[in-house]
């Protein structure tokens, strides 16, 4: 019973949240292009599908997902958990103690990233208008693949206290050299592979890790340091597509020009 | 009737293989690395199938509702040839979609947390809430102009990375003026404004618009409406962050 209610407070949500884009949907739909919608019944059927299933799914990530994926992220910054021997000082613990913390942090970047709903709509999309050229589960997996070393790297800046401007700002610096030299197919939808990563799944597991590591690490205040970890699962998947397309177009290059002579 | 039920089927095997990974890194965090055993399994598995259920769900509407609906806005307003609706309906979609997009609103209660302890703002109930509302008021605007130029790139043909090129350096040189503890928040601001029901609508309006216009590539011109709007609101939190220290 209580778990109907909570679902049913979950779809009030998610039905508050689709509410604007409805509105504007069919605002304009009505008002400026005054046009029937073909297959209406079909899609309505596809809003409902959208709205009863997101709900489901936050449902159920909120129910079990987050509070274990939450605690789990605390006890594993907990200098209990750091410093088994009991010997060492608590406000020296050395970078490398971190290591379940970053091993969680890359697998967790990963395993939410695959699961993330929006990357799921962008690959398929990206697969259907290129032909197959660009599979969904190989888009999917170069975005994870980047997501996951950005959040270990994004944990390890928490830990050492490194400023966030100047990864962010290196980071800025390597797209846009990678933007000279990559195919031009995969510029944009690089850059898109960035904004879709962190949604639903991402964000919430994501910002407990943060801002539990920077409470737990010694010298680090949550507020200056514990954001900052959704920025950096934004900004490599862009790399790891770029590179993985121009890997590709290299590839390719050496086996044309093996094939010619 | 059957044809459905296997659509429904196959996007099922296909929720489960995604949904494995996470719950095989947290059994093995938690059983081997913390070793503590799982606390409420029963929860778990519950919590679990509504999961892949509702990924599922989620799957098969994009294909019978988001997408073809995105689309079909697109080729309309292709049709009708107005650029200033299209250039208006973009707007619209990108404010609002953000303005009521629940991460953000945390995030701008965050922010004014932030600007109270930095005693930019009085820290009564009234000008936290001012403030928040001022910054949400804010990233929608972004998100909507964003949602714009992206839109006239698309028809005028602009290469994408001037106008993100552009938007890092605006990041650049904001970063250098804007008060330390907002600077966090705005990176993280950009991640959180892309909401899962919007980036499908997005898409499918970006690539419905590119295939419409004769010169125009889907794969190269229609993406890249996300990561503009990803990006401007780094700026306007930044610059919100900057008019009111």
């Amino acid at each position: 019973m209580n778990w109907l209610i909570e679902f049913l407070q979950t779809l009030l949500l998610t039905v508050l949240d689709v509410l604007p884009i409805a509105a504007v949907l069919i605002g304009f739909q009505l008002l400026v292009l005054r046009r029937r919608i073909a297959n209406l019944g079909r899609v309505l059927i596809g809003f409902a599908c959208v709205i009863v299933g997101l709900a489901l799914f936050l449902q159920g990530l909120e129910q079990a997902l987050f509070p274990l994926g939450t605690l789990m992220a605390a006890q594993l910054t907990a200098p209990e958990f750091l410093v088994t021997d009991g010997s060492a000082v608590l406000d020296t613990i050395p970078w490398q103690d971190y290591f379940w913390v970053y091993a969680f942090a890359f697998c967790i970047g990963f395993s939410t990233t695959i699961a993330e709903p929006a990357l799921i709509a962008v690959a398929m999309k990206a697969e259907r208008i290129s032909g197959g050229a660009i599979s969904v589960m190989g888009l999917r997996l170069t975005v994870a693949l980047g997501v996951a070393v950005g959040i270990a790297l994004g944990s390890w800046r928490i830990v050492t206290g490194a400023p966030l401007e100047h990864f962010i700002m290196a980071g800025y610096l390597i797209v846009v050299v990678q933007t000279v030299f990559a195919p031009r197919m995969i510029i944009a939808l690089a850059y898109d592979s960035g904004g879709v990563t962190t949604s639903t799944v991402t964000v919430p597991l994501v910002a407990a890790l943060g801002l539990g590591l920077a409470a737990g690490v010694p010298g680090r205040s949550p507020l200056l340091d514990g954001f900052g970890l959704i920025a950096f699962a934004s900004l490599f998947p862009i790399i790891a597509v770029l590179a993985y397309a121009q890997i590709g177009a290299v590839v390719k290059r050496t086996r044309g020009s093996e094939d010619k002579p | 009737m059957i044809l459905a039920s296997r659509f429904f089927f196959r996007t099922l095997l296909g929720s489960l293989r995604d949904l494995a990974p996470i719950f095989l890194v947290i059994a093995v965090f938690q059983l081997l690395v913390l070793g503590q055993p799982i606390p409420d399994p029963g929860g778990l598995l519950m919590g679990a199938l509504l999961v892949v259920v509702g990924l599922t769900l989620f799957v098969m509407g994009l294909e019978l509702g988001l997408f073809p609906i995105g689309e079909s806005m697109a080729h309309d307003f292709a049709r009708k040839g107005s650029l200033f609706w299209l250039l208006v309906f973009g707007f619209a979609l990108g404010f609002g979609t953000t303005i009521a997009e629940p991460a953000l609103i945390a995030v701008a209660a965050e922010a004014a947390r932030v600007a109270a302890d930095g005693a930019w703002i009085a820290s009564d109930e009234h000008s936290l809430r001012q403030y928040a509302l001022g910054l949400r008021l804010t990233v929608a605007f972004s998100v909507g102009l964003a949602i714009l130029v992206g839109l006239l790139r698309i028809i005028h043909g602009w290469p994408v990375h001037y106008l993100i090129i552009a938007g890092y350096l605006g990041v650049v040189v904001m970063t250098r003026f804007a008060p330390a503890e907002i600077i966090g928040i705005a990176y993280d601001s950009g991640g959180v404004t892309t909401s899962t029901i919007t980036v499908p609508l997005v898409a499918a309006l970006g690539i419905g618009l590119a295939s419409t216009i004769k010169g125009r590539n889907p794969v190269v011109d229609g993406f890249g409406l996300i990561a503009f709007a990803s990006l401007t609101p780094i700026i306007g939190v930044m610059a919100y962050g900057v008019l009111w220290s």
